[in-house]
């Protein structure tokens, strides 16, 4: 007796393939050939939108991917801006070396962190990643001598140059800045996909689906937890890097609770376990303080708002929503 | 003053503010026992007591209605985030805690937009010096610990006493249970929700003569509160007592010493200790 | 001639529960290629045991040797790779993903031996084992639906499909007919012959037909302790065994 597994299956995965790569790539495109329309004010907003879209991206491989939601990762991002903008405000060193340094020191702390929050789950991690998130929070205010605590330290005027082999950019001029942003972005969006569509990937959704059962598979599910968690601070940490290079900016305030706030708010806006849906919860969150805080100073009411609305109502989020009309293919 | 002096001093003010801490912090444990929920919102409703303390105080003149509205107005917020939010996402745990954070911010901006970013002092309503060999004391102080206490051993009564304590007791052991027993567990839920709000509320209403009324004061309370609840053993209220009075303590101490900011970060990092080693995670305990 | 060491083993196994002792200085012996049943009243400790077995929960004290190495400190996914595999007693599986997906996971994990595996995606060759698996069990997925939505039936099979994909040596099967239609219990009583030449057997069982009919012995547990292990009709015959269990 033959057993046929259903057509769609076995061929889903190559239609899969085209359908994902000719969408993300149409965003990637459209991003790139917005930066020539797109008035001075919207340019920038753009730029910032794309890296903490990254920041977002690197969140969703935990909460989305792995199912894990986290409260602390403004530590990471903090890692990776702190690492990044303290070599270059105190040593001087180039752009990438100093993006390097950041993404060295963020993946070491999301090592660190995570093989001691993997242990506890649920509400119990989320717990545990928001203390230790306040306590790196009130460390950074404590050596402000350092760090420049909640006032920050201001990078213009020592802002790196970029090499790239034989061509040098300075990261001050609007035009960098935005495809700095666009690479980090894409390069962000290209691992995410990677990592969900490779067999790692669906070890980590099948913990997310059923850890007992996944264990009882024989899949050493702290590790798979533990690289989750890593790589999803590797890309928090590459985020806050960029951020301060490109805003020639630190400060404590980065590593408050609220950075740890935001990118739940932006996945949970555009979509838990989507790629995409990041981008576009970010771009409207973004936008939507942007607004607000022309209205009123309380303009984090719509963080609170946004919130309870989504939690209530859509706790999928947009893409989460229309990936729920066409089920298979959009990762 | 001399080094006994300081200690003396630290301690008493650890016994006060532990008190006060120990209130807060009952009512977010009452909450976590009974409904097995977060609320990170928790410290918000201090600081409506605190800030509306600060608005009856004003209108009245008198700082005595403030400490009978105030719990009530809180209460009525709470039942009504309960009966809006809360019911319909089934207190679910991790839905609960992305809700109470944007409840946590709509309060917060709220406070903000009536009442402004500063902080505005309240009268206390007594106001006599207890003299000490080394300084004299606010005896308004002294009247908020003992006040803190009685309250507290009101709160015990209730929980062992009264049919809504069992009620609550019932519920929190075997949810199930308790609603083939005819336990109204809906309504126990909002009383449980209701009277942490209040315990709350009452606290910011005691402290604010000492502490000034500010919109951002809730984060404080709700840190402190956590760690009180995380530290003594969830689902335990004489455990969050116990811890309670211990953090205030080690906090009134330390800062007499140290810097507050460090002592926070040993409190933090306190907290995550005692959770990733306690292998039933949070909600371990059963009894209240 | 060598004695042939038993296939699995424990020794004074026991667990307690706060102040519950659920397993109680249990000895078992289990040799390789025998369809073992395990049968008792609710509480008698069956799932606990084999729970300490496949490395669900830990000992209290006691050891299990398995493949004449000692495993009572091994996590359970370790286990598994070294050929153990467990059906729970209430299915579990992955109610989202599809059938394909969920037998794809058990494949994966055993084609996938070094991590650099991880990062290739040879999908060939995991068509063909998830398909070899679901014709192993005769189970036909009818679409791309999410396991979650199959009848129970469909869903014990797909577990057992998963089991098999990991080609075990020893395969638990927890309670494997409960809620099964007639047919249904008849046709896996048939996979478990089928494979019970490259697979040891032990299931935990309520239905004696089943156990009467499939198990070539059975171990008798009560109270967390063995009180009897025989074939099937000397466990049939024996008093003891009829007052506690049978007779109920």
């Amino acid at each position: 007796m033959t057993v046929r597994v259903p057509s769609g299956e076995a061929a889903a995965p190559a239609r899969d393939n085209r359908l994902v790569w000719s969408v993300h790539l149409a965003v990637a495109a459209l991003l790139l050939l917005l930066q020539f329309v797109l008035p001075p004010f919207h340019h920038g907003m753009l730029a910032r939108i794309m890296v903490l879209a990254s920041y977002a991206i690197g969140y969703n491989i935990l909460l989305g991917y792995a199912g894990l939601m986290s409260l602390g990762h403004a530590m990471f991002f903090a890692a990776g801006m702190y690492g990044t903008g303290l070599t270059v405000y105190y040593l001087g060193l180039g752009a990438l070396p100093a993006i390097l340094i950041g993404l060295l020191v963020s993946i070491a702390v999301a090592l660190v962190i995570g093989w001691i929050t993997l242990r506890t789950t649920g509400v119990s991690f989320l717990i545990v990643t928001m203390m230790l998130a306040q306590a790196f929070f009130l460390a950074t205010l404590y050596f402000n001598r350092i760090t420049g605590g909640d006032q920050g330290l201001v990078l213009t005027g020592r802002l790196p140059l970029l090499h790239l082999g034989l061509l040098t950019f300075s990261l001050a001029q609007p035009g960098v800045k935005y495809n700095v942003a666009l690479v980090v972005f894409t390069a962000c969006v290209l691992l995410g996909l990677w990592l969900v569509r490779s067999p790692a990937g669906r070890v980590l959704v099948a913990i997310r689906e059923n850890e007992e059962r996944a264990r009882l598979i024989g899949y050493n599910t702290f590790h798979y937890k533990w690289l989750a968690l890593t790589i999803s601070g590797a890309v928090a940490g590459l985020a806050g890097s960029t951020y301060t290079l490109l805003f020639s900016y630190l400060g404590s305030s980065f590593a408050s609770i609220l950075y740890s706030i935001f990118p739940l708010l932006w996945t949970l806006v555009g979509g838990v376990g989507t790629i995409i849906g990041p981008l576009v919860g970010t771009t409207m969150m973004t936008y939507v303080v942007d607004i607000t805080s022309g209205y009123t100073t309380a303009y984090l009411i719509v963080v609170g708002a946004a919130l309870v609305i989504l939690i209530m109502r859509f706790p999928q989020g947009i893409m989460g929503a229309v990936r729920a009309r066409w089920p298979r293919w959009l990762p | 003053m001399s080094f006994t002096g300081h200690l003396f001093l630290g301690l008493l003010e650890g016994v006060v503010s532990g008190l006060v801490i120990a209130l807060t912090a009952m009512g977010l444990s009452l909450v976590f026992g009974v409904m097995r929920i977060v609320n990170v919102a928790h410290g918000e409703f201090f600081m409506l007591g605190a800030v509306f303390a600060w608005y009856f105080s004003s209108l009245t003149g008198s700082f005595y209605p403030a400490l009978v509205a105030a719990p009530i107005i809180v209460a009525l917020v709470a039942l009504l985030a309960d009966r809006f939010i809360l019911r319909p996402i089934r207190y679910a745990p991790e839905p609960t805690i992305v809700a109470t954070i944007g409840l946590l911010y709509i309060l917060q901006q709220l406070v903000l937009t009536f009442y402004g970013p500063y902080a505005r002092p309240v009268a206390a309503p007594i106001y006599f010096r207890v003299d000490f060999p080394w300084f004299g004391y606010s005896g308004y102080k002294l009247v908020v610990a003992a006040l803190a206490a009685l309250l507290l051993a009101a709160l015990w009564l209730v929980v062992t006493r009264t049919r809504l304590g069992l009620y609550m007791r019932a519920t929190q052991q075997d949810r199930e249970m308790a609603q083939a027993f005819g336990v109204p567990t809906e309504r126990v839920y909002a009383a449980a929700f209701a009277l942490g709000a209040v315990l709350a509320a009452i606290a910011g209403v005691l402290i604010v003569p000492v502490q000034q009324a500010h919109y951002l004061m809730g984060l404080d309370a709700l840190l402190l509160s956590f760690m009180a609840v995380i530290i003594g053993g969830v689902g335990s209220l004489t455990g969050t007592l116990v811890a309670a009075l211990f953090i205030g303590l080690i906090d009134g101490v330390m800062s007499v010493f140290f810097t507050p900011t460090l002592a926070k970060i040993v409190a933090s990092l306190l907290v995550v200790f005692v959770l990733v080693l306690k292998p039933m995670g949070l909600f371990g305990g059963d009894r209240l | 001639m060598a004695p042939v060491s038993p296939l699995l083993e424990t020794v004074n196994l026991e667990k307690w529960f706060g102040g519950l002792r659920a397993v109680h200085l249990v000895n078992f012996r289990l040799e390789r290629g025998e369809i073992r049943a395990i049968i008792g009243p609710n509480g008698a400790g069956k799932t606990t045991f084999v729970s300490m077995i496949c490395g669900r929960i830990p000992p209290t004290s006691g050891r299990v040797i398995f493949k004449g190495r000692e495993i009572t400190r091994l996590p359970a996914h370790a286990r598994v790779g070294l050929g153990i595999a467990y059906t729970f007693q209430l299915v579990s599986i992955f109610r989202n993903l599809t059938v394909y997906e969920n037998v794809a996971l058990a494949v994966q994990r055993r084609l996938v031996r070094h991590p650099l595996d991880a990062i290739k995606d040879n999908h060939r060759s995991l068509t063909a084992e998830v398909e070899a698996a679901l014709a192993e069990v005769e189970f036909t997925p009818p679409d791309d639906r999410p396991a979650g939505t199959l009848a129970h039936g469909h869903q014990r099979l797909l577990e057992v499909a998963m089991a098999l994909a990991l080609h075990p040596e020893l395969l638990i099967l927890d309670e494997p007919t409960q809620g099964l239609a007639p047919e249904e219990i008849a046709s896996l009583g048939a996979l478990i012959r089928r494979i019970a030449g490259n697979v040891t057997v032990l299931l935990i069982e309520h239905n004696m037909e089943v156990v009467l009919g499939l198990s070539q012995r059975v171990t008798v547990m009560n109270w967390g302790d063995i009180i009897a292990e025989g074939t099937p009709q000397e466990i049939e015959a024996n008093p003891e065994v009829q007052r506690v269990y049978l007779g109920q």
